[in-house]
């Protein structure tokens, strides 16, 4: 199928950006999202052109590092994956796609597609473990865990980090990524005994970042590519206020 | 000339880390913050060594390449982790685990090294637990495990198809705190470019920052590398698109050995090729082999049939299906290990019976355990892979069998590695995928996992102790130490030359052509022509690399084709190497089958009189050849036999 696509160009974090349209042809309906930005590379690099810079890496949907705003949705059209599982079949023949980067000031971009995340990083630093240190640990079987609870934990970890719930937010909030991890640990016997500490430290972290405030538009869970429910914000407010009044 | 050294503990096999620990020497307290550790990656190697090193009170700095240390490729691992419980009370223990884990590499595995894997496997399962993994867990609130390729026991620990990820998030959380806690400082998007060596020793590393290009020096009192395999070699495998072997590589022409570098693991079960333009290939986790069965047509008119699209597979009789593996290895069926499916497959393929529109894929299919155990059960299961292959391939394999064939998937070989994990460089230790260590010429499934991080949480923070404790008076260096000054001047010429190319074609254009010459010659079956023909092609290619390469932009900022340039130059390189180290292993085993070795049926035929050894070689110049070094393998505790999965 041929394409006309309309890229986010920025050269540095302090420049203007603005975009640029560039035509690919030929591309097959087999091919993923970021195969087809592969290939306008290769055609910029043939015309010794800077080549479009994205983030990516696994490209199976696990490591969080893709991003792209595509036809203004967190990792495009489709539902549930990652913009690398995105595929082509997902458009139509003479389709004109936008892409950009994912817009929140607490994800300052770097180059063209490229963003910032050390902010999720730094929330996690926050809070977001069990402070134990290697060693002196009894038999994991000590710790019998309710299988529902451990499978509802599991839900909340499978979290990539990608950042999706953020673009999606018109808040640009974060809420969700650190909703995430606190309910992980909230449903956990082995994340109780920090559990107070932990939900002030990673909000007042994500609020000092600049991320904006949950206004319950329920934006991120319906991009989140791995279905991180909302529910876990109710259980993370929830913590957040019994840590409050205690 | 540099004698490998193994430092192998005296004593019997399964007293030797406890003794080793109990002699070893320590550093004390006061003395841990007055020395740097530098660690290089963090997936699970690495961010459980850093996390560790730095709960321990050494002040260690971390680098990675990715905005973030969880991106690691570690994450990407999917079934699960082995260890010697024995919660399911099946017969497992440390010692059956050692021995499945020699016998699965086919006898080329130090025996001490390995014990003492089985022997920390435990502990690994406590620690992971204790950080709020959340495993998979039975109803009574215990933890569950599954089967995996190689062994005839229950081991595997798992979080549904997402076990590499929530282990890595676990080591990353630890990592995480002794960043908070200011032990471990982190620095992201900078990219390891060479070793700084002080009168022989590691002592710090030349970085580029991705961002502003700019070269950084760092000093440690010693040096972890982390990084990973090198299984990009190829292109086309199951690693992420950034994983590379520029670390290793580099090190290795500062004087590390560089062990096997021909054991390459082909995983069965990944999802088949199907354009030029692809990227990368897809693992579909070896735990599908549990509940799925492995066939093919019978006969050739039907896969014909098949890959015409005249056909159906799901019209295809029982009896006109092959389940060459159940056929073919009754006691482990599809179960058996993955060096065995992928020849397997591959040799059906070859004779025909193929299915796809190329003909290079055969059928993994659910029919039977939908039937036995209900769709939902199945889901619970395998429900994200089964999710991911539909986004892929874009049929629903739980109505039509999936599609699978080998893929490469994880390197065996890697730098040379003492029992301390300590290179044949002092004070540059290697961990994880990039060492040699553990698995011989065939890693088993749910054992990367294991690997990675017992050498971060349980051997590292031992054996770097023991280095250190004599380097408590070396103080602090200045990076404007000459050593660092012409080190990264080297660097900055080898930046230079690439840039000052000004060729004609890209650097995928490269790299996809080096990865088609070691698919074809230096893959799952291999002969002294092809490989020879890999040589000398490979010769070629570098000079076309070297004259012929068009980097565009500067290196004044993110510049992601010099990047990906100074990675497949170095992979070129590589791949030589492999090719001659796979010449010279006149032999099969496990992952390496050269074709004029195999016995009647077609298994690999080892030649454990000639080379039962480990073959590291050193570096000795720019198109100088290099040197075989042997360090030969004693088996004391287990008899060496042909690996029989009948």
């Amino acid at each position: 199928m041929d394409l006309t696509l309309k890229i986010w160009r920025q050269e540095n974090p302090k420049a203007k950006g603005k975009f640029e349209t560039y035509k690919v042809t030929g591309i097959s309906t087999e091919c993923s999202f970021l195969e087809m930005l592969d290939i306008l590379n290769e055609t910029l690099i043939d015309k010794v052109q800077l080549p479009i810079n994205f983030d990516h890496d696994c490209r199976e949907g696990i490591c969080g590092m893709c991003s792209l705003y595509i036809n203004g949705r967190p990792h495009g059209p489709d539902d549930e994956v990652t913009t690398c599982q995105l595929h082509m079949r997902k458009f139509k023949d003479g389709d004109t796609i936008v892409i950009e980067p994912w817009r929140s000031k607490a994800f300052p971009v770097i180059k063209d597609l490229m963003i910032n995340r050390n902010a999720f990083d730094e929330i996690i630093q926050a809070g977001g473990y069990v402070s134990v240190t290697t060693g002196g640990i009894p038999d994991a079987n000590s710790i019998p865990i309710n299988r529902a609870d451990a499978e509802l934990a599991m839900d909340a970890a499978a979290c990539i980090g990608c950042g999706a719930c953020v673009a999606a937010c018109k808040n640009a909030s974060a809420m969700l990524f650190v909703a995430a991890k606190v309910s992980q640990f909230a449903l956990l016997p082995q994340g109780k005994m920090e559990a107070q500490a932990r939900v002030e430290a990673m909000v007042a972290k994500m609020d000092e970042l600049g991320f904006g405030n949950c206004t319950n538009t329920y934006a991120c869970e319906a991009e989140c590519p791995k279905q991180i429910s909302a529910d876990n914000i109710a259980r993370m407010n929830r913590e957040f206020f019994c840590a409050k009044v205690s | 000339m540099t004698q490998l050294n193994s430092k192998i503990p005296q004593g019997p096999l399964a007293e030797k880390w406890s003794h080793y620990k109990a002699h070893q020497n320590l550093v004390n307290p006061p003395n841990k913050p007055k020395l740097d550790i530098i660690v290089v990656g963090t997936g699970l190697a690495g961010a459980s060594a850093a996390a560790s090193l730095g709960a321990l009170g050494f002040k260690v700095k971390i680098f990675c390449i990715q905005d973030s240390p969880r991106r690691a490729h570690s994450i990407a691992a999917q079934g699960g982790i082995n260890a010697a419980k024995n919660y399911p009370n099946d017969g497992d223990s440390v010692y059956r685990l050692f021995y499945d884990t020699i016998k699965g590499g086919d006898y080329r595995a130090r025996e001490a090294n390995v014990h003492r894997l089985a022997e920390v496997s435990n502990s690994i399962i406590d620690q992971c637990v204790a950080q709020g993994v959340p495993f998979a867990r039975d109803y009574s609130g215990l933890l569950d495990n599954r089967s995996f390729g190689g062994a005839q026991v229950s081991r595997t620990f798992y979080a549904r198809g997402q076990t590499g990820q929530q282990l890595l998030l676990g080591a990353y959380g630890a990592l995480s705190h002794q960043i908070k806690l200011g032990n471990v400082k982190l620095y992201t998007r900078q990219e390891m470019m060479d070793v700084v060596l002080v009168e022989g020793k590691a002592r710090g590393i030349i970085t580029r920052n991705l961002v502003s290009g700019e070269l950084e020096k760092h000093f440690g009192h010693a040096v972890v590398v982390a990084t990973g395999g090198y299984g990009n070699v190829y292109f086309l495998s199951t690693n992420a698109m950034n994983s590379n072997t520029s670390a290793i590589w580099q090190i290795y022409k500062r004087g590390a050995f560089f062990a096997n570098p021909c054991y390459v693991q082909i995983h069965p079960t990944c999802i088949p090729v199907h354009g030029d333009y692809q990227s990368k290939l897809t693992l579909m986790s070896e735990s599908l082999r549990n509940d799925g069965r492995i066939w093919v047509p019978k006969n050739k008119e039907d896969a014909e049939k098949i890959r015409k699209k005249q056909m159906n597979a799901i019209e295809l009789k029982e009896e006109d299906r092959d389940y060459f593996l159940e056929r073919r290895y009754p006691a482990f069926g599809n179960l058996v290990p993955r060096d065995v499916a992928s020849r397997a497959a591959k040799e059906r393929c070859d004779a025909g019976f193929g299915v796809g529109t190329t003909g290079l894929a055969v059928y993994l299919d659910f029919k039977d355990s939908i039937k036995r155990l209900g769709k939902d059960v199945i889901e619970e299961r395998y429900g994200n892979l089964f999710q991911m292959y539909e986004k892929i391939v874009d049929e629903n394999p739980y109505n039509n069998p999936m599609m699978i064939y080998p893929a490469v998937h994880y390197t065996m070989g890697g730098t040379w590695v003492d029992y301390e994990l300590q290179s044949t460089i002092p004070g540059l230790f290697v961990a994880g995928e990039a060492n040699f260590s553990d698995h011989g010429a065939n890693r088993l499934g749910a054992s990367a996992l294991m690997q990675g991080l017992s050498d971060g949480y349980f051997v590292l923070p031992y054996t770097i102790q023991n280095y250190l404790s004599k380097d408590i008076k070396v103080p602090r260096m200045s990076t404007d130490a000459p050593e660092f000054v012409e080190t990264e001047k080297a660097v900055k010429d080898r930046l230079d030359k690439l840039m000052g190319i000004k060729g004609n074609k890209s650097v995928d254009y490269f790299h996809k052509k080096l990865g088609h010459i070691m698919w074809e010659n230096v893959g799952m079956g291999r002969t002294a022509e092809r490989l020879q023909k890999a040589i000398d092609l490979i010769k070629e290619l570098k000079k076309e690399f070297w004259s012929d390469l068009r980097i565009p932009g500067d290196n004044n900022g993110v510049n992601t084709e010099l990047e990906k340039a100074t990675r497949v130059a170095d992979f070129i390189e590589l791949g030589e190497l492999m090719a001659i180290d796979a010449l010279q292993r006149e032999e099969s085993c496990g992952g390496h089958f050269r074709e004029e070795h195999q016995t009647p049926e077609g298994e690999a035929k080892r030649n454990d009189d000639d080379f039962k050894f480990v073959g590291a070689w050193e570096y000795k110049g720019e198109n100088e050849t290099p040197v075989l070094h042997k360090e030969p393998l004693v088996y004391e505790s287990i008899e060496v036999k042909q690996r029989d999965y009948k």
